[in-house]
């Protein structure tokens, strides 16, 4: 945050943490990066009926310089991963990653050269969801215990992952 | 003509004119789409505090079920392993001692993993499994945020002890005692769906029952590898 780094020890801020995390989680935006079948399934999360917005999470950001989350929606070829790569690398800090769907955890059932066995080989990842595709309620569950690990995430946990 | 007529005609005339407007010409039709809406009930899932039901044969996390006494109804056949187009099933069978029975077969599954990370979930497992030992339930809040935590083992996977049973190993005496058929007509029962009931196995006759569980000292039944 810069604020908390600059004053002296002793200080204690542990209600600006919380506020910031609270923020944090309750506005994060997704950075659109649909790769396969899953991503289907992301825009029904968007759709109304398993209404993202809820979580204030409506907006996928075409931009990664305005994005918070990057949702790996399907599998990652070899050709994709530097894209992916320098995708998360413009997102600004702080910056989290889920994996939707077996394909980008480990690859799936696609055991091939073509493929990227698991997405955190290019990118560390916070929260992976299982299935393949993930149903809508499965990606909003795998959200919403992002949601809890961000808000109980510390500056300086953060300050060590960026 | 008095003026309450003259703005009583008006008005149906307004009303019919967009009347005509919302129901005849293309522009009115679309925006009659919104005003429709509003005067219906919101389809938005309410999903963490009000989840709405999944159906009846919803593809969700496996569960390793049991007999009605406990006995599991995994034979670590490895059928499931093989079926699995994914690789995400790892078993590692084992042979029933007369000490310690965890199965009513030959075998039992001394190690049973499903690695989430990989299994898509299709349910082909399900189809291979002779005993229907594994079936799906309708749990599918699995996500977790490291990699090893998303490896199923065993004990996660078991169901719980149906009540009136006991938990595995049973001693061999014991399920002889018994003298239940467990094969009989159980494998081709539908599947046990989560929070179902477990259906009593159906006694049978002495021979089949010693066919079922070997004799101690038996000189055919192969003590352990």
């Amino acid at each position: 945050m810069g604020l908390e780094e600059k004053l002296p020890s002793g200080i204690l801020l542990t209600n600006v943490e919380r506020i910031v995390n609270y923020t944090r989680a309750n506005s994060l935006w997704p950075a659109t990066f649909g790769l396969a079948c899953c991503a289907i399934e992301m825009m029904a999360s968007g759709g109304p009926r398993h209404d993202m917005a809820r979580f204030g999470m409506e907006v996928f950001r075409a931009s990664p310089r305005q994005a918070d989350l990057m949702i790996v929606a399907g599998r990652v070829s070899n050709k994709m991963a530097p894209v992916l790569r320098r995708i998360y690398d413009q997102m600004s800090d702080p910056k989290w990653v889920l994996s939707m769907g077996v394909c980008a955890t480990s690859g799936g059932m696609f055991n091939n050269y073509a493929l990227v066995q698991g997405v955190d080989h290019v990118v560390p990842v916070d929260m992976y969801v299982p299935g393949c595709p993930p149903r809508p309620e499965m990606l909003l569950d795998g959200i919403l215990k992002l949601h809890e690990k961000i808000k109980h995430e510390t500056f300086a946990e953060q300050g060590a992952r960026a | 003509m008095p003026a309450a007529i003259v703005t009583v005609l008006t008005f149906l005339a307004l009303v019919g004119l967009a009347w005509l407007f919302l129901t005849r010409t293309v522009l009115g039709r679309g925006f009659s789409v919104p005003l429709r809406t509003m005067l219906r009930a919101p389809e938005t899932a309410q999903y963490p505090e009000q989840p709405r039901p999944v159906q009846p044969r919803f593809h969700g996390r496996h569960q390793l079920n049991r007999y009605a006494d406990g006995l599991e109804k995994c034979i670590g056949c490895e059928l499931c392993a093989w079926a699995c187009p994914a690789d995400a099933i790892y078993v590692q069978g084992e042979d029933n001692t007369p000490q310690a029975r965890y199965s009513p077969g030959e075998r039992y599954a001394e190690d049973y993993q499903i690695n989430y990370n990989r299994c898509i979930l299709c349910g082909l497992c399900i189809e291979a499994c002779p005993t229907r030992a594994l079936t799906m339930t309708h749990d599918f809040e699995i996500s977790a945020d490291n990699y090893d935590a998303l490896v199923w083992t065993k004990d996660q996977l078991l169901a719980p002890v149906p009540p009136g049973g006991e938990d595995t190993p049973h001693p061999d005496r014991e399920v002889r005692r018994r003298g239940l058929n467990y094969y009989g007509g159980l494998a081709v029962t539908p599947p046990t769906l989560h929070g179902g009931s477990f259906a009593p196995a159906t006694p049978a006759p002495a021979s089949r029952a010693a066919q079922v569980v070997p004799e101690v000292g038996d000189p055919t039944h192969r003590k352990g590898r």
